[in-house]
């Protein structure tokens, strides 16, 4: 196994009363682009601002590249670090930010020269180096972050919120730019984000952040397919939660639970015991709707709504307790016979998880 | 709406005329030909400003003047600037109360600030020196530099100096290469400022100042005190155009800040 870049060992912050970062632990594999997710408010900018250094921990370790970093200031950490608002030098052009780091280092004249164009040429910016900040678009700008934070090649790429204040066309644009240039120069990148989208499109591993501490730490498709809680299932991706009573937990982990719309299976990792309240998460595409005339096992609804949504189409189901039901159907599947209004749902059980509620 | 505008352009037009009348005589009263204050003058010529740069109580006045505000008008300015970067980004304990301390020398009496350093000067053998008023001077503008500066310092983005840190600049480089270019032109202003607050100080001069060591506003004391002529008129003038020409330097500054590309 190789050696992490970046180890993180019971570190806790707390601000007063407030407990921000609570015994976290989390390692980052050299290269590997590591995403901390989670709504605002838990803890995952702390987190990124203790790595940095400009914040300190109460409590816990913090190694980067192999060495205890707890006594050196920000600017002894081999990082670089990419902030929401870009933080650019207003009184430098785009040329002498990018050069700023590489001066700090007492690099000579003509290797920062031929360093800089090389990170201008990364971010697809030539041409634009003698401008000062203001006078490029919120894009341009936070490709000059980009480069002026790569161009010393730190061991670390810190990135908090990089695209937050860009519109949506840009901020997708600029996912890709930035996946492209983790695998060029195969850089170790922390990434921070609240958008769960931009998460699973760019991460290897993402840490699900909720009140201070990983719900679960896992590469996208393990997130998304097989969720450890309640919280990581609604918090990514698009999710229904059933909810009923469990009957009664099978040897290989399948649940069967008594809805008000009828029984159904889940799939669990949870000790569950039987007469409890559980919520049972489907993902819509998981949810295969068929004429109700078909009496297999599933829930009974009925079709309030259908959606066209260009690739898909989604079908808005009423359940026996008036809850409702998304089911998404690709549009080049065969066009489901409804038959009038009354369905059947059902999905392969390993694709449901039922949590205790 | 018309009778309004009127209205206005007349309150406009009288106040100016209210703050700018005393000005106008004095000057028009400096190159009177008159030998009393006379308004208007039966006459004009340049007299007074002859015998104002050829009486060695004058000219030396001046001089004492220049070199009094210079070092203190610097030496206000880098201490003031020092004090808000730290009390402004620093982490200190009661820094609000520090500053508010800072801040006391225009909140107490003049005549308390003068008789204090007064009496602390006796002891150090300081009265009657240009060390005593320049300390003087350095003591009374610092809360004017720490106020412009500390309102530059917080309007600009601290996420800079951090930014800064993450790339690799020590604190000193930081504030060298990021800070202190961001907060030049309040730092520039509040020099200038002041600069005009020392050439313009009465009450500690009176109190710390000697027969030697006398700066312009002492001196004028004095002369008003005595039997006065347009002399006096004169060096208001002096004081009025050197007052004027800081401020439009202060202008060009900030003009040519904002033409630079940089």
């Amino acid at each position: 196994m190789e050696k992490p870049v970046l180890e993180l060992s019971g570190v806790c912050k707390r601000y007063d009363a407030l407990v921000a970062v609570d015994d976290l632990d989390l390692s980052l594999r050299t290269g590997e682009f590591l995403t901390l997710l989670g709504p605002s408010g838990s803890g995952k900018t702390t987190t990124l601002m203790m790595v940095a250094g400009l914040q300190q921990p109460d409590a816990g370790a913090i190694t980067l590249n192999g060495a205890p970093v707890a006594d050196l200031p920000p600017y002894r950490r081999d990082i670089g670090m990419v902030f929401q608002n870009y933080a650019l030098f207003p009184h430098m052009t785009v040329r002498r930010n990018i050069a700023f780091p590489l001066e700090m280092r007492g690099i000579g004249r003509d290797e920062i020269g031929r360093l800089v164009d090389e990170a201008l040429e990364l971010v697809k910016l030539p041409g634009l180096g003698d401008r000062l900040p203001r006078q490029l678009s919120g894009g341009q700008q936070q490709r000059v972050a980009l480069a002026r934070a790569l161009v010393y090649r730190p061991a670390l790429l810190l990135m908090d919120e990089p695209l937050g204040a860009l519109d949506r066309k840009l901020r997708e644009q600029l996912q890709l730019e930035i996946k492209r240039v983790h695998r060029d120069r195969s850089i170790s990148v922390l990434y921070v984000t609240h958008d769960q989208e931009e998460a699973l499109t760019m991460s290897d591993r993402i840490a699900v952040f909720n009140h201070g501490r990983i719900e679960q730490i896992g590469t996208p498709e393990e997130l998304y397919d097989k969720p450890e809680t309640r919280f990581v299932a609604g918090f990514i991706g698009d999710t229904n939660f059933l909810s009923g009573r469990a009957v009664g937990v099978s040897g290989d982990g399948v649940c069967e639970i008594d809805t008000a719309a009828g029984r159904i299976r889940a799939s669990t990792r949870q000790p569950i015991a039987a007469g409890a309240t559980v919520s049972v998460a489907v993902r819509p595409e998981r949810v295969v709707l068929a004429p109700t005339q078909d009496d297999a096992a599933g829930m009974a609804g009925t079709v309030v709504d259908v959606i066209f949504l260009g690739t898909a189409r989604k079908y808005v189901v009423r359940l026996a307790d008036g809850s409702e039901c998304i089911a998404l159907r690709q549009v080049s599947d065969r066009p489901l016979d409804i038959g009038g209004s009354a369905v059947r749902l059902s999905w392969p059980v390993e694709r449901a998880t039922a949590f205790p509620a | 709406m018309a009778p309004w505008r009127a209205l206005r352009a007349t309150l406009v037009v009288l106040v100016a005329l209210f703050l700018l009348a005393p000005l106008v005589v004095v000057v028009v009263i400096s190159f009177s030909a008159a030998p009393f204050l006379q308004f208007p003058p039966p006459g004009f010529s340049l007299r007074w400003y002859d015998l104002l740069f050829t009486t060695p109580a004058w000219t030396n006045a001046l001089l004492v003047s220049v070199e009094l505000l210079v070092p203190s008008s610097i030496l206000a300015t880098i201490l003031g600037t020092a004090a808000a970067y730290g009390l402004v980004r620093g982490r200190i304990p009661g820094a609000t109360a520090i500053m508010a301390c800072l801040m006391l020398p225009i909140v107490v009496p003049g005549m308390i600030t003068a008789a204090a350093l007064f009496g602390i000067y006796r002891g150090l053998g300081l009265n009657g020196t240009l060390t005593g008023l320049i300390i003087g001077h350095t003591v009374l503008h610092i809360p004017y530099v720490v106020a412009t500066v500390a309102s530059a310092l917080r309007v600009q983005d601290a996420q800079l100096e951090q930014a800064a840190a993450t790339l690799g600049a020590p604190p000193w480089a930081t504030f060298r290469h990021v800070t202190l270019p961001l907060i030049m032109p309040a730092v520039l202003s509040s020099l200038l400022v002041a600069m005009i607050l020392s050439f313009d100080e009465l009450i500690v001069s009176l109190f710390v100042s000697s027969a030697r060591v006398r700066p312009v506003a002492v001196q004028m004391w004095s002369n008003l005190l005595g039997d006065f002529d347009p002399t006096i008129a004169a060096i208001a003038t002096v004081c009025f155009v050197f007052a004027l020409l800081v401020l439009v330097a202060d202008l060009a500054l900030r003009a040519g800040r904002s033409l630079r590309p940089a």
